[in-house]
């Protein structure tokens, strides 16, 4: 599939990385407005975006461009001013492409941050300078800390109503600090900013000299991300079997999924889970060709030296490092459901590329989000909720701990009645 | 340890090879939906490259208005004979012969809606669980909220408003019967991205991408294509012009952007600098505030 109309000269195009991050916020902390001003001043908003948000602010009666409606883009959200689902919003620089989940602040869509904090290298929480910390920072910072997003940056947002003073932006750095203390999070910012004039988003602030931090954008242009994936722990989920059945690729058996943790070359010593078979890769192969060197987050197709049965669900391994291989597992859910989590209940779960029936044995406690207290007494785990659970599956799932592997450490639930997706959870 | 990391292309493309093969394996009757557009060409590589050495384990569908640019076509056919896949022809032209959906009357008469009809019934027909769509969240701002993985019911409607969480890398493509799944592997892709990764991957498309002359019509700030299928207003001309295509469509809706881009590394450069998003030239979303939302709600792609 090669285009002919010219010589071959295909550009290298300047190495991007790719970051994804979610925004949290509650109700008018100025997200959307946050967001707004990222594209607009990275030029990601094009004129006749602009032009179209333009009339209906006009419409509306608004003073100025609402740069919400950027990302309020359904019906119902524009018509009641919210924002309902998670949108995703792209940008880029010279230097990276990011992915933005923009998720709602209000409290039933706490679901909605999950789903955003799932895959992100960064969480961005936004707190009103004027308001200080309410009950919905401490339940983003608490899913950023449970869901294990690497980095956290604290935007105190709408300094200009609070006139630029250092003693409002120091004194919610500490309140917070002393709350983050009790997470388990690696890496906190706190920037001041103001979204709505642009203060320290992308340029730097003339209104605040007493703060010597970056910009937001200057922080997300070169926060280190290199690191956070597991390079470790050799993790290859099995998707797919491709068998060909061509002449010319009689024999061809390749085992295709994408890498969750470690590197694979080829003439490593692998084994087969659950089967307990070592052999070594004999190849990892590409529609480009011959691959050196598979790593996360790879979509490749390993071929093995020896015939052994491998399936949809199975996990190549290096030999002296296996993951957990359990029927027991404890888990803390975030409950997404309409329906409360049942006490022996069955689930099916997704874990990996596997699919396994579960029971729920026990729940050991809810997790009151704003004290962290477990609340050993009150089990009615509804949507929103958090709890730790124990469960017993159908057959031995093949995991790491979440805290050292998020893809091989995380499951759904899923309704057997309305096949609906009815939690998350991160295996502990 | 060396530096393991991809690029935003290599990793766009892993993540997309991901949900396709992830389609290959939960699903019994998948298939690919093919306009012959950039996008469409995009999955179509995508999937040769998903499954390769073996052929991609699922049908196209085009779904035809019978307003095609001929370079559309040919290009079609010569792509479906090298990829060695089944090409299915649902044909709205037939679908008005046969009374199952009406022409659309007046000059902004279109057959956008009409292929929403048709592709239903021919997912209905065929029993399809899974069709694969090449649309892009940064396209549209409805399309911004769309899963990877979305869920139709019975009348293939979408509601926005209650879709099913979706987590890490874990799809759940769990339904009843007749029900069946939009499954859109470029989601995380912008236009630019697919300009980069087509030109990095040196991979052929239609020559209406390219900078060329024809004869248009200026329509209300869009610049359509003049052909038999679109009457002339009372005081319009045609006029030849130099112009490329952002987004292939229906002939009659999909509007042109003066360009002498006339190589991929031009409209590379063209778009980098663009101020406008590539469906500003299409007529079809300019009916109202939220006419994709509207449209994709009844089961449009």
């Amino acid at each position: 599939m090669k285009y002919t109309n010219g010589q071959k000269t295909a550009p290298i195009f300047k190495n991007k990385e790719l970051l994804r991050f979610t925004t949290a916020g509650s109700v008018d902390d100025g997200k959307s407005t946050l967001i707004g001003r990222l594209l607009y001043d990275c030029k990601s908003i094009y004129e006749d975006q602009y032009e179209a948000i333009k009339k209906y602010s006009e419409r509306k009666g608004e003073d100025h461009v609402n740069l919400a409606l950027l990302t309020d883009g359904l019906r119902a959200e524009r018509e009641q001013g919210i924002t309902i689902d998670v949108a995703y919003r792209y940008f880029s620089t010279p230097h990276r492409k990011f992915i933005i989940a923009d998720t709602p602040g209000h409290i039933q869509y706490t679901r909605n941050m999950v789903t955003g904090a799932s895959t992100a290298n960064v969480a961005l929480i936004l707190i009103d300078a004027r308001k200080g910390i309410v009950e919905q920072t401490r339940r983003h910072a608490f899913i950023a800390s449970l869901l294990q997003i690497p980095h956290l940056v604290i935007c105190i947002n709408k300094m200009d109503l609070v006139d630029y003073k250092k003693a409002v932006f120091e004194s919610i750095r500490q309140e917070f600090s002393q709350f983050s203390a009790k997470l388990d999070v690696k890496d906190i910012h706190f920037i001041p900013i103001s979204a709505l004039h642009g203060d320290n988003v992308v340029d730097r602030s003339s209104k605040m000299p007493w703060y010597e931090g970056t910009t937001l954008l200057y922080y997300l242009e070169n926060v280190h991300i290199g690191s956070d994936q597991n390079l470790i722990d050799c993790r290859f989920p099995v998707q797919y079997v491709i068998r060909p059945n061509t002449k010319k690729f009689h024999d061809y058996r390749g085992y295709a999924g994408r890498v969750a943790g470690g590197v694979f070359k080829k003439g490593d010593t692998v084994m087969a889970l659950p089967s307990g078979f070592t052999t070594k890769i004999a190849k990892i192969d590409s529609f480009e060709g011959e691959i050196i060197e598979a790593f996360p987050p790879m979509s490749v197709t390993l071929l093995l030296e020896d015939e052994i049965d491998i399936s949809r669900g199975d996990m190549i391994v290096r030999k002296n490092n296996s993951p957990e291989v359990r029927q027991d597992l404890e888990v803390m859910v975030c409950w997404l459901g309409k329906r409360p989590l049942q006490l022996s209940g069955k689930y099916t779960l997704r874990h990996t590329m596997q699919e396994a029936r579960c029971i729920v044995k026990e729940i050991r406690y809810k997790l009151d989000i704003n004290s962290l207290h477990r609340n050993l007494e009150d089990k009615t785990i509804k949507m929103n909720d958090i709890a730790r659970v124990v469960l017993r599956t159908t057959k031995p799932l093949f995991y790491d701990i979440y805290r050292r592997n998020r893809t091989t450490g995380s499951l759904i639930f899923i309704d057997e009645a309305s096949n609906e997706t009815v939690g998350a959870g991160m295996i502990i | 340890m060396g530096n393991y990391h991809l690029n935003h292309l290599k990793a766009l493309e892993a993540e997309s090879i991901f949900v396709i093969r992830e389609v290959a394996a939960q699903f019994e009757n998948p298939v690919l939906l093919f306009s012959g557009g950039k996008d469409s060409i995009l999955m179509a590589y995508l999937a040769q490259k998903a499954f390769y050495p073996a052929k991609i384990p699922f049908p196209f569908l085009h779904i035809d208005t019978g307003h095609n640019f001929p370079e559309t076509l040919e290009f079609r056919d010569q792509l479906i004979q090298k990829l060695g896949v089944k090409l299915i022809v649902a044909s709205v032209q037939e679908a008005i012969d046969e009374g199952l959906v009406a022409e659309e009357k007046g000059f902004h008469a279109s057959r956008n809606n009409l292929q929403t009809t048709v592709l239903l019934s021919e997912i209905e027909k065929k029993n399809f669980d899974a069709a694969l769509g090449g649309g892009r969240r940064d396209e549209e701002k409805s399309r911004a909220k769309e899963r990877f993985f979305s869920h139709r019911d019975e009348f293939g409607q979408w509601d926005p408003k209650n879709q099913r969480p979706e987590l890490w890398n874990l799809y759940n493509g769990k339904k009843n019967y007749g029900e069946h799944f939009r499954v859109f592997p470029i989601s995380n892709w912008t236009e630019l991205d697919v300009w980069q990764y087509l030109v990095q991957e040196e991979i052929a498309l239609p020559s209406l991408y390219l900078a060329h002359k024809r004869n248009c019509i200026n329509r209300n700030g869009v610049i359509l294509a003049a052909s038999d299928f679109l009457p002339l207003m009372n005081d319009e001309q045609t006029e030849e012009m130099t112009v490329r295509f952002r987004t292939i469509g229906d002939l009659t809706c999909t509007g042109a952007v003066e360009s002498n881009a006339d190589t991929l590394e031009k409209v590379i450069i063209e778009i980098e600098t663009s101020r406008q998003t590539e469906r500003v030239a299409r007529a079809d979303d300019k009916r109202s505030e939220t006419s994709m939302e509207d449209r994709k709600k009844e089961g449009y792609f």
